[in-house]
């Protein structure tokens, strides 16, 4: 039976350039000189470091904590001593330095001791997403949002469906494909672990039609009574499939609402290489410090996936390639629609990296864009529906809420747009560069109002503070004149204290009512803007993970 | 390697340009042009290449005063085109200073003085035919019927160049108005449909005038092969199209003897070339989908109205400037719905 599948707007067939590292099997990586374990690998706040400066760990030994709930531990990568914990170059966008632990490996690569889960099934929900969390494991499809809370559904939440996104659409990165290929049983025990912790109904595995091996022997290990709850459905190549948004709308012909999560509308996503990796959690005990890279590019003899250990630094993964380094333009970490250039290589491999792409000199990537001619190429491939041509026009010029209302928040940055556009606009960039004003703006805002607030409730205070004592005086005063005729009138005392209790009240409750009054002026606008940010706020604190899994 | 330069996302090569666009849209009108100069004689070529001279020059002056570089945007072929479809628009016996005043204020006044390449609101070429049909009504509507050889290559740009005409021919002899022109001009006399096709036997073709037909019928493949190769997009054309052929249709039905048929309107005057080369100029049309329709309805309608009770032979270029003046508006009214949007 052919399962039905759905089309999203847009989107481009793009040359793949996947063969090539897809020829050798999978190899450990060697050894580094150093591992660099940074403290954000994830979504969330930063681990905090449990270990010490010269202190000797073993691999798999956690080595800092999850300091808040949305947040993820980090392990070990091997054995050794740490020798540093101090301030390192990610590679990440934005490039700034972060916390890390650099262990000195002792070349032992000696474990700790590991406590596999004999029976998840015996494990309630909870627990199994406890023991997951501990591992550190984040999605490694890309943005790396800590999975254990992708795998709380919530109280008022079922899951119809567990998707697991194999599509892996970027051109060059087979990362995913190699691991189908290779360790196929462990990605479906991972589901089906992930199925337990959610209660999810059906479950379904997604790879695009470009993977057929993998796809056949995905479909081998399957075991048959599973079949009736697990499909391994094949979708057709096209970018980006593997969009957590597009690939729900390609399964089941729903579309995740604007500012809400896949949950809402009954869905879960996770990536192929998360799924193996909480089965190493749960049948063996490893905690999350390997993952797949795909090191490729036209500059490496030895284009292949390695076997790595997270922290290893990108240079020592190039190195064993083949790489060219004279021919080298630069080192893309992701592929080439969403990647991002290494500012320096000795920074290290993390979680979520899924790739290292060398470029090759001779590509003229960098023409002088010309102005925007209007021509709708762009909209006609935004798989988001959006109008980047008018998007763009309102980031150059600046004008926020105008971008706002063409929806630049729907942008996936998948990078579509630029890529057909004739005028060769880096659009990406622009919508980049006003989402990070936008926030700028907003938290700005936040402290204002924090601000404010403080400023308003001292006004209060003071002005409180001024009626007591004005009160306070009158009725000395008038107690003054009462005592005089009638020294012993206590009733009017007690009288006077109730009005006064009662003036303070309606005193209040007059500067609450002005209070209130400034929000009301506000106009329509201005309202809609304060509703937009608190939306998004809120999708914030709820943790949003939507983008998580990167295509 | 230069690693410390750090790019934007996507890194992939450039795919695509407006050169190439450009380009495109030039080849696709070859075939209509050298018909057209099969029907109608060499004037067209002349025009053409001083047109596009004309054009590239007054291109890089412009660009030059308004300090931007010249190089990138001379030769993105947005001038050439202009000065193509200028040309087109031209009487096939134009002299030499109609083409240069037309060229001129459309790359000057109506691209660059609006801001150059992507900023003009109104389309250069057309904003060009509108003012010399308006200055020089008499040039503007003077044709050489198709298939009357009577100048050569020689004569056309003695012609050109001196207004010289060869010997033993005057002016109203060799020219006519057009077929579009003729049936308009004759219905306001009270003649029927078939009295004019009869008494002006020799320009009328098989649907629509002589040549003309033939003409329309290839700026229509061009146009297709266009939208094959998603150089433009189908809705404005098809649009434009079918609303014009659904209304002379609606009116010819009940008055055949005076309202020409739908055949006669697409394949009549310039409105293949209208719909899939002028219409479609990305800066000046709409761009949403459901706009582009609009954008082409509108159009279509126009071009009715205007060359059945409107003042001038032709209506493309009228038509097209009017829309123009919505595309603001129906961009703004036609925005599709985003991804995860409910309908609004
Ligand atoms: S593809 Fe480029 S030139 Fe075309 S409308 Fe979009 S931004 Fe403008
Ligand atoms: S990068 Fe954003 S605007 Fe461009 S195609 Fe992707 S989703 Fe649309």
């Amino acid at each position: 039976m052919k399962r039905r599948l759905w089309h999203f707007h847009g989107g481009l067939h793009l040359p793949e350039h996947k063969q090539a590292s897809m020829t050798k099997p999978v190899v450990a990586a060697a050894l580094p000189d150093e591992i660099i374990l940074p403290m954000q690998q994830h979504i969330g706040s930063p681990a905090e470091p449990v270990v010490k400066v010269g202190e000797h760990v073993l691999k798999g030994q956690r080595v800092a904590k999850a300091s808040e709930y949305v947040s993820a531990p980090v392990h070990a990568s091997t054995s050794g001593e740490v020798i540093a914990i101090e301030e390192r170059g990610v590679p990440h966008p934005s490039g700034l330095p972060l916390l890390s632990i650099v262990i000195k490996p002792d070349g032992k690569d000696e474990w700790t001791e590991l406590k596999p889960v004999p029976d998840y099934a015996q494990l309630d929900p909870s627990a199994l997403r406890n023991v997951i969390r501990d591992a550190g494991i984040v999605g490694l499809g890309g943005a790396g949002f800590p999975s254990f809370i992708k795998l709380n559904p919530g109280p008022d939440n079922a899951v119809d469906t567990l998707i697991l996104n194999g599509a892996e659409c970027e051109p060059y990165i087979t990362c995913d494909a190699m691991l189908m290929q290779e360790r196929p049983r462990d990605i479906i025990d991972g589901l089906l672990i992930m199925k337990h912790a959610l209660r999810a109904r059906h479950c379904i595995i997604a790879i695009e039609d470009n993977k057929k091996v993998a796809l056949t022997l995905l479909k081998n290990s399957l075991q048959e009574h599973e079949a009736e709850f697990l499909k391994i459905v094949s979708i057709p190549t096209i970018y980006p499939s593997g969009g957590e948004k597009q690939l729900i709308r390609i399964l089941t012909g729903k579309e995740v609402p604007s500012h809400g999560l896949p949950i809402d509308i009954g869905v879960v996503c996770h990536n192929v290489a998360t799924a193996a990796a909480i089965c190493k959690v749960i049948n063996e005990g490893k905690p999350l410090v390997e993952r797949y890279i795909t090191v490729t590019g036209e500059t490496l003899d030895q284009p292949r996936n390695l076997k790595v250990r997270i922290g290893t630094p990108c240079i020592d993964l190039l190195n064993a390639c083949g790489w060219r380094e004279d021919q080298t333009d630069e080192v893309l970490m992701g592929g080439p629609m969403m990647g991002f250039g290494i500012p320096a290589l000795d920074m290290p491999t993390v979680k979520t990296s899924n790739c290292l792409l060398a470029r090759p000199k001779d590509q003229p990537h960098q023409q002088p864009a010309m102005p925007c001619i209007r021509c709708g190429q762009c909209a006609a491939v935004c798989p988001a529906q959006l109008l980047p041509q008018q998007m763009y026009w309102y980031a150059r010029a600046r004008d926020f809420d105008k971008i706002q209302a063409y929806n630049l928040f729907d942008c996936i940055e998948c990078g579509c747009c630029a890529y057909v556009c004739p005028s060769r606009i880096p659009l990406v960039q622009y919508y980049r560069f006003a989402k990070t004003e936008i926030w700028a703006k907003e938290r700005d805002k936040e402290k204002a109002d924090h601000a404010r607030q403080r400023h308003e409730f001292r006004l209060q205070r003071l002005e409180r503070k001024k009626k007591e004592d004005e009160e306070r005086r009158r009725r000395k005063k008038e107690l003054l004149k009462k005592t005089q005729p009638k020294p012993d009138s206590e009733a009017d005392i007690k009288q006077a204290a109730i009005q006064a209790a009662m003036d303070r009240v309606k005193a209040k409750r007059a500067t609450q009512k002005q209070q209130k009054k400034n929000i009301e002026n506000l106009n329509e606008k201005q309202q809609q803007a304060i509703e937009a940010v608190e939306k998004r706020r809120q999708r914030l604190r709820n943790a949003g993970a939507d983008n998580e899994e990167n295509p | 390697m230069n690693s410390q330069q750090v790019h934007s996302s996507p890194h992939t090569p450039p795919q695509n340009s407006v050169t190439r666009l450009m380009l495109a849209v030039v080849f696709a009108m070859l075939p209509g042009c050298m018909t057209y100069v099969y029907f109608f004689g060499w004037g067209l070529v002349i025009n053409i290449v001083l047109a596009i001279f004309v054009a590239l020059a007054t291109e890089a002056g412009m660009l030059r005063l308004r300090q931007r570089p010249v190089m990138p945007f001379l030769t993105d072929g947005s001038a050439v085109v202009t000065a193509m479809l200028l040309a087109l628009a031209l009487p096939t016996l134009a002299p030499w200073w109609l083409t240069i005043v037309g060229v001129t204020f459309a790359i000057v006044i109506a691209k660059h003085l609006y801001g150059g390449l992507g900023y003009n609101p109104f389309n250069p070429a057309m904003v060009g035919y509108a003012v010399l049909l308006i200055a020089f009504p008499r040039e503007m509507t003077a044709w050489l019927p198709a298939e009357i050889h009577h100048m050569g290559f020689m004569d056309s740009l003695r012609y050109t160049l001196f207004e010289t005409l060869p010997a033993g021919t005057t002016f109203d002899t060799l020219t006519a108005a057009t077929p579009l022109d003729t049936v308009k001009t004759e219905l306001g006399l009270d003649h029927t449909l078939d009295e004019i096709f009869t008494s002006h036997a020799g320009l009328f073709g098989g649907v629509a005038g002589r040549g003309w037909e033939w003409i329309n019928l290839m700026f229509m493949l061009g146009g297709l092969v266009l939208i094959y190769m998603k150089v433009i997009n189908w809705r404005i054309p098809l649009a434009l199209l079918g609303t014009l052929f659904i209304i002379a249709t609606l009116f010819a039905l009940p008055a055949p003897d005076i309202r020409p048929s739908p055949w006669f309107h697409l394949f009549g005057g310039a409105a293949m070339l209208g719909a899939f080369f002028i219409a479609t100029d990305p800066v000046t049309a709409a761009t949403t989908p459901r706009g582009q329709l609009i954008y082409g309805a509108g159009i279509g309608i126009l071009i009715y109205v205007i060359r059945t009770w409107g003042g001038y032979p032709d209506a493309v270029a009228f038509a097209v400037l009017l829309m123009n003046m919505a595309t603001p508006t129906i961009d703004y009214y036609t925005q599709p719905r985003v991804f995860g949007h409910e309908e609004d």
